[in-house]
């Protein structure tokens, strides 16, 4: 048997027997084959001591049943790992920060318990995936979308509390949370917002309640177990169009950039922009990288190779949602703003008239038009998973030229292909800045995985070096993650310890998320 | 690697050759078509938009979409599901009970010849 850190193996069956009593015992799992299961598929330390490793998992089907989870925890110090639906794969899934930890498995509380398509928004339980919500709102035929991300069989509420991204204009997820259930570490049941009111009639329609607005305590954290979450919905739209525009030369890049920002913060592009260069495509299917390399052509070479093949340098294909004569308006004023830089073009894309059966299967279209799906997943090539880097970078051309020589000079460092990525290029998935999201391949093989450890450590901290920071990481990373994260030293990461002190003084709400250590562990981290 | 995934792995070939212990019955099926479509059609359903398949496909497997199939075994199916394989994860009892996985095997095994299962 496995036992939690500074728990006695005594003092862990008592446990096991009263989370048996308080849920049932076909919901507590300790053999060897169902803590396996709670592995991660995707883990960097496969094969190794260091992957993490339940000692329990407990899966209640009620608040009432978290409650009581929560108190024996209290009472024997188990430290418990919550997880919703279990699908966070490239950041852990549903293993712990810290092995031997009790996985709360959130995923039988399934409940959709509300969904509003007048005022556009949901209430649901954490157990509720993306798929789940879609399906019932196809069989009540209810006049809202969701905002899927790319893998839907995550949960809104897992997918908002990391604070992932999807590609409509609800794409921030986290900024469509309103209103949360959150069982404290003693018990204690909290609503925020107006859910606070009782008999409150606008818990999912005003964020902020009255006095401190706390949700943002509960996101990427370990001060309590959100056990129901309200998320905004976006109004079914009558259309959609996308279309795409095409500048030629490597500095068309900059006035590309300042016209994206001009047009996403003045809400005429709302949805999340890709930003991909044709030219630089064929030059990886020519055997080269995106990356700007030592050694690498120059961007006159470039943009010769792109005069002689009819290549644009850079593109985007832009999306619209809405009423037809406002999104053919919103194209139109586009093109024009895009016309400024001499040489753009311009090529209309898909147009859809809603209700319509949609026949096209391309995976960013079907997530743009808030249909889930896991084709993503395709993009995992030669590797049996991969670890999700994402660093935010500033919205501006510059950077991103900064950033494409940053990594090719740190690929050529450390002496590897850097063709073992997602993209090279950012996304838009939140306002105002850029993310750029690399799949850093992991394998069931201890040498490749040390590798690409190493890989991803540099990845940090070469970002860091020029002010990016990932914006959510891996459970194996999340203490180096978190150390960058040091202005006044690490005066953010001291006021996190002390609230998780004041909230939680037992310290067995999951140790360890995103760096933070209650006092009592503060021996594991990294 | 975990010993039971390791003595998956190293025991999947065998799996082949086992035989199923029940017939399964039509109600058995129908829930299994209902668990698989909600969660392997996503990834295992027709189309080039469905990593599963497209994998099997780059495998050299025809038919590679797993409904076709009628050479899979109710052992290898759910070494599938609790094992993982490459890219594909591991699945928990909260997500697919046994039960229910039970039902995904009759379900996909439904269209077997005699010789397939034994």
């Amino acid at each position: 048997m496995r036992v939690p850190p500074g728990v006695s193996s005594e003092d862990f069956s008592s446990a096991l027997t009263q989370f048996e009593n308080a849920i049932g015992k076909e919901w507590v799992f300790t053999s060897e084959a169902d803590l396996d299961l709670y592995r991660d598929s995707y883990s960097p330390y496969w094969h190794e001591k260091e992957d993490r490793v339940a000692s329990a998992a407990v899966a209640p089907d009620s608040i009432e049943q978290v409650q009581k989870i929560v108190r024996i925890a209290n009472t024997y110090k188990i430290p418990l790992w919550t997880i919703s639906t279990g699908r966070n794969l490239a950041y852990g899934a549903t293993s712990p920060a810290m092995s031997g930890s009790v996985v709360l498995d959130l995923k039988r509380m399934n409940r959709i318990l509300e969904v509003n398509d007048k005022n556009h928004y949901a209430l649901v339980e954490p157990g509720v995936s993306y798929f789940d919500l879609y399906r019932y709102i196809q069989e009540h035929q209810l006049n809202v979308w969701i905002d899927p991300p790319d893998p839907g069989w995550g949960s809104p509420v897992g997918n908002s509390l990391e604070r992932g991204g999807g590609r409509t204009p609800m794409r921030d997820h986290f900024a469509s949370v309103c209103g949360m259930e959150v069982v404290l570490a003693n018990g204690d049941i909290v609503r925020t917002g107006m859910g606070a009111l009782p008999g409150s009639k606008t818990w999912q329609q005003y964020k902020y309640g009255f006095g401190p607005y706390l949700d943002g305590m509960f996101s990427q954290s370990n001060f309590g177990v959100v056990t129901k979450m309200g998320v905004w919905l976006m109004p079914a739209p009558d259309a959609y169009r996308d279309g795409t525009v095409m500048v030629p030369r490597h500095d068309d890049l900059i006035p590309f950039i300042e016209t994206i920002s001009c047009l996403m913060d003045s809400d005429i592009l709302r949805g999340t922009m890709m930003l991909e260069s044709p030219l630089l495509d064929y030059r990886v299917a020519q055997g080269g990288t995106a990356f700007d390399m030592p050694g690498g052509p120059s961007a006159e070479e470039m943009e010769r190779i792109g005069r002689e093949k009819n290549l644009p340098y850079w593109s985007a294909e832009l999306r619209f949602w809405g009423a037809p004569r406002v999104i053919d308006a919103q194209w139109q004023y586009v093109k024009e703003k895009f016309s400024v830089i001499p040489g753009s073009t311009f090529k209309d894309g898909r147009y859809y008239r809603f209700p319509t059966q949609i026949k096209e299967t391309a995976a960013d279209l079907l997530v743009a038009l808030g249909i889930p799906n896991l084709s993503v997943f395709g993009l995992i090539q030669n590797a049996d998973g991969h670890l999700g880097f994402s660093p935010i970078i500033p919205m501006s051309g510059e950077t991103i030229f900064e950033a494409l020589k940053v990594y090719g000079e740190l690929y050529a460092e450390l002496g590897i292909s850097p063709r073992n990525q997602f993209t090279a290029l950012p996304w838009s998935y939140y306002p105002r800045a850029l993310l750029l999201l690399f799949g850093v391949s992991i394998y069931h093989d201890v040498e490749k995985n040390r590798r690409s450890r190493e890989i991803f450590k540099r990845l940090v901290e070469v970002s860091a070096q020029h002010g990016w920071g990932e914006y959510r990481t891996h459970v194996a990373f999340m203490d180096r993650v978190a150390d960058i994260y040091s202005y006044n030293n690490h005066a953010l990461h001291r006021v996190h310890e002390t609230l998780k002190d004041a909230l939680d003084p037992n310290g067995i709400l999951s140790p360890g998320k995103s760096g933070i250590w209650p006092k009592r562990l503060r021996q594991f981290k990294a | 690697m975990t010993i039971s995934r390791a003595l998956f792995l190293v025991a999947l070939g065998m799996a082949l050759g086992t035989q199923a212990l029940a017939a399964p019955n039509e109600s058995q099926i129908e829930r299994g078509h209902h668990v698989y479509q909600k969660w392997c059609y996503p990834c295992h359903g027709p189309g080039t938009d469905k990593p599963g398949t497209n994998a099997m496909a780059a495998q050299g497997l025809k038919p590679a979409v797993l409904e076709e199939r009628t050479d899979l075994t109710p052992a290898a199916i759910k070494g599938y599901v609790r094992h993982g394989i490459y890219f594909m994860p591991t699945f928990r009892k909260t997500e697919i009970s046994d039960a229910d996985l039970d039902a995904i095997a009759a379900y996909l095994t439904r269209s077997n010849k005699p010789a397939a299962t034994k």
